[in-house]
């Protein structure tokens, strides 16, 4: 009964020409609403679009670059080869040392991001007392929003002297302070998904491995962290695309020589920090050492796509359904 | 009442949930061998009193006991009990069925694999979930995923993953309340088979199913201030054919609920 009562004030409340004339059309649409709902849907649409475009308008770009690239230096040799010299001579287009340079950086970082992160994940899904979460949790995100130039002046005027007294003999741009400070920057990303894929673990699977005489270790490890694999892997796979394709961190503490080695003391050349020495360069537009950087460009974005579609496909693959 | 020895006693136990007081001054027996039933109003405290049995209660942060209870003679909530170790003596089934996302084996060999268990853990999963009265339905597919039995076989599942660890008590809180008719049958058929071995003290709202099920029934209440409490404990036969307390006869009747 109470609703009848409500209905006719509800009605009044809206200023509407009908109630002011007695008559009240319940359900008949207005115009205004209309154009309303339709001006709406385009602007989401375009909104949307916006970054369609921008995705195809880079992809085309990279590749017709990349192409002219191409035309000159077979995809093979750029694949395969060792050496990287695209301006001094005698030329070479082997873009293996850039590949190394990226990969030995992004290694270092996840042998230090992913054990790092994912032991605050648990700490701070498992272990942390709500008090202590509000404190973490913040401190994370402020990690998390450092701009990328200032872990770099970071690695180069810090952890580089801090780590020759370890390594005296090592030089001043070096693979290993880049890919330490570089797990230390992607930290935040691996501990916060993680985190939320252990939170949306239920409770009861808690309960359950509690009621059985497990401790808080046993129940993080042997329960919540298997069922939150799919996540946690996921966030591995998003972290190593960050430091795959991160160009300020590398380009200032890493070095500028393609050098293709395992020895972290080594200065190398980041496939990135070569685009961005070559944009800043004197290189002509158009030259085939211009054109480098799309060649190099695009097998990053393939890279870094791979890596995305692995980490689809882990999420679909290891879901566990709880 | 049967005079068998007493395998869980609570004394004046008092739980608060911060400053809440969820259950007051309940004094409670289990028997060894028996199936003691908790039935009650919603609200009346019920599963907090369950669950102070195994200090499940400990995993609320903000929860407090006051009284005791003891497990063969030791209070448990003396700073020199183990609550883990307390929990591999004392096994729990909870209200919905919460199997691990692992295979139906390793559901079962959880609990002997987190104990340490040195025996054959093959055998000691065959024995559960023969106990539990699933083994025939299972023994083929022991290496698929928990979730691919249906809802009664893995409430099935979590009691015999209950009972892999030989707890001497066994904790069920309305164990089949998310279950079917067919399915509730046969866990009250289960419930019945495992009293010849363990104590079991069990929650329910279905008061059809704890004169069904248990030896001994025990009825809380709750008033106003919105703490649970005792109001009768016997004779299941008793307690439902001639209560002593008139409230316990008024809820058995459904006067109300």
């Amino acid at each position: 009964m109470g609703f009848e009562i409500r209905r006719p004030q509800l009605l009044a409340a809206r200023p509407s020409p009908a109630s002011a004339a007695g008559e009240a059309p319940l359900f008949k649409r207005s115009s205004s609403r209309e154009w309303e709902g339709r001006a709406a849907r385009y602007f989401f649409f375009l909104c949307a679009a916006l970054s369609i475009f921008t995705t195809v308008g880079i992809v085309v770009s990279l590749f017709s670059q990349a192409l002219a690239f191409f035309g000159e230096v077979s995809v093979w040799e750029f694949l395969t080869g060792t050496r990287w010299s695209p301006i001094l001579k005698p030329n070479s287009y082997g873009v293996l040392p850039l590949v190394g340079g990226t990969l030995l950086v992004s290694a270092l970082a996840a042998l230090v991001a992913l054990p790092l992160g994912l032991g605050t994940a648990i700490f701070l899904a498992e272990y942390a007392p709500d008090r202590l979460r509000r404190v973490i949790k913040p401190v994370l995100e402020i990690l998390a929003g450092i701009p990328t130039v200032v872990y770099g002046y970071f690695a180069l005027t810090f952890v580089t002297p801090l780590l020759q007294i370890v390594f005296p003999d090592m030089i001043v741009f070096n693979a290993l302070s880049a890919g330490l400070v570089m797990g230390i920057m992607i930290i935040p990303m691996v501990s916060s998904l993680s985190e939320d894929a252990m939170m949306a673990v239920p409770r009861s699977l808690r309960q359950a491995a509690y009621a059985l005489g497990a401790t808080r270790m046993e129940v993080s490890l042997r329960v919540v962290v298997p069922a939150a694999l799919s996540g946690i892997v996921a966030s591995f796979i998003l972290a190593i695309s960050r430091a795959i394709g991160e160009t300020m961190l590398v380009t200032i503490a890493a070095g500028a020589t393609p050098n293709l080695t395992w020895n972290p003391l080594d200065s190398i050349q980041a496939m990135t920090a070569y685009i961005v020495q070559v944009s800043l360069g004197e290189a002509a537009h158009g030259s085939l050492e211009y054109n480098t950087i799309f060649a190099v460009g695009l097998l990053l974005f393939m890279m870094t796509l791979l890596m995305s579609l692995l980490g689809q496909w882990v999420v679909h693959r290891w879901r566990e359904e709880y | 009442m049967d005079r068998r020895e007493v395998v869980l006693k609570a004394d004046r136990l008092r739980v608060w949930y911060g400053s809440f007081l969820a259950i007051k001054d309940v004094d409670f027996q289990a028997k060894v061998g028996m199936v003691t039933a908790l039935i009650g109003p919603s609200g009346c405290g019920k599963s907090t009193l369950l669950r102070s049995f195994n200090r499940m209660n400990d995993l609320i942060p903000s929860v407090k006991i006051g009284g005791s209870v003891e497990f063969r003679g030791r209070n448990i909530y003396d700073s020199s009990v183990d609550p883990t170790e307390l929990r591999s003596r004392i096994g729990m089934v909870f209200q919905k069925p919460n199997p691990f996302p692992k295979s139906i084996f390793d559901n079962v060999a959880f609990g002997l694999r987190v104990n340490g268990y040195t025996g054959d853990i093959y055998e000691a999963v065959e024995r559960s979930l023969r106990q539990a009265a699933l083994w025939e339905e299972v023994k083929d597919r022991l290496n698929k995923s928990a979730f691919a039995l249906s809802g009664g076989q893995q409430q099935r599942l979590c009691i015999a993953r209950a009972l892999a660890v030989e707890p001497e008590v066994v904790l069920m809180d309305e164990p089949a309340s998310a279950l079917d008719p067919i399915a509730t049958l046969a866990i009250e058929q289960l419930i019945r088979e495992l009293s010849r071995v363990y104590t079991i003290v069990i929650v329910t709202h279905n008061m059809q199913q704890a004169a069904r099920v248990s030896d001994e029934t025990a009825f809380l209440m709750v008033d106003d201030d919105r703490a649970g409490y005792l109001v009768e404990h016997g004779d299941t036969q008793q307690i439902f054919t001639n209560p002593k307390d008139e409230r316990t006869e008024a809820y058995i009747t459904g006067r109300f609920s």
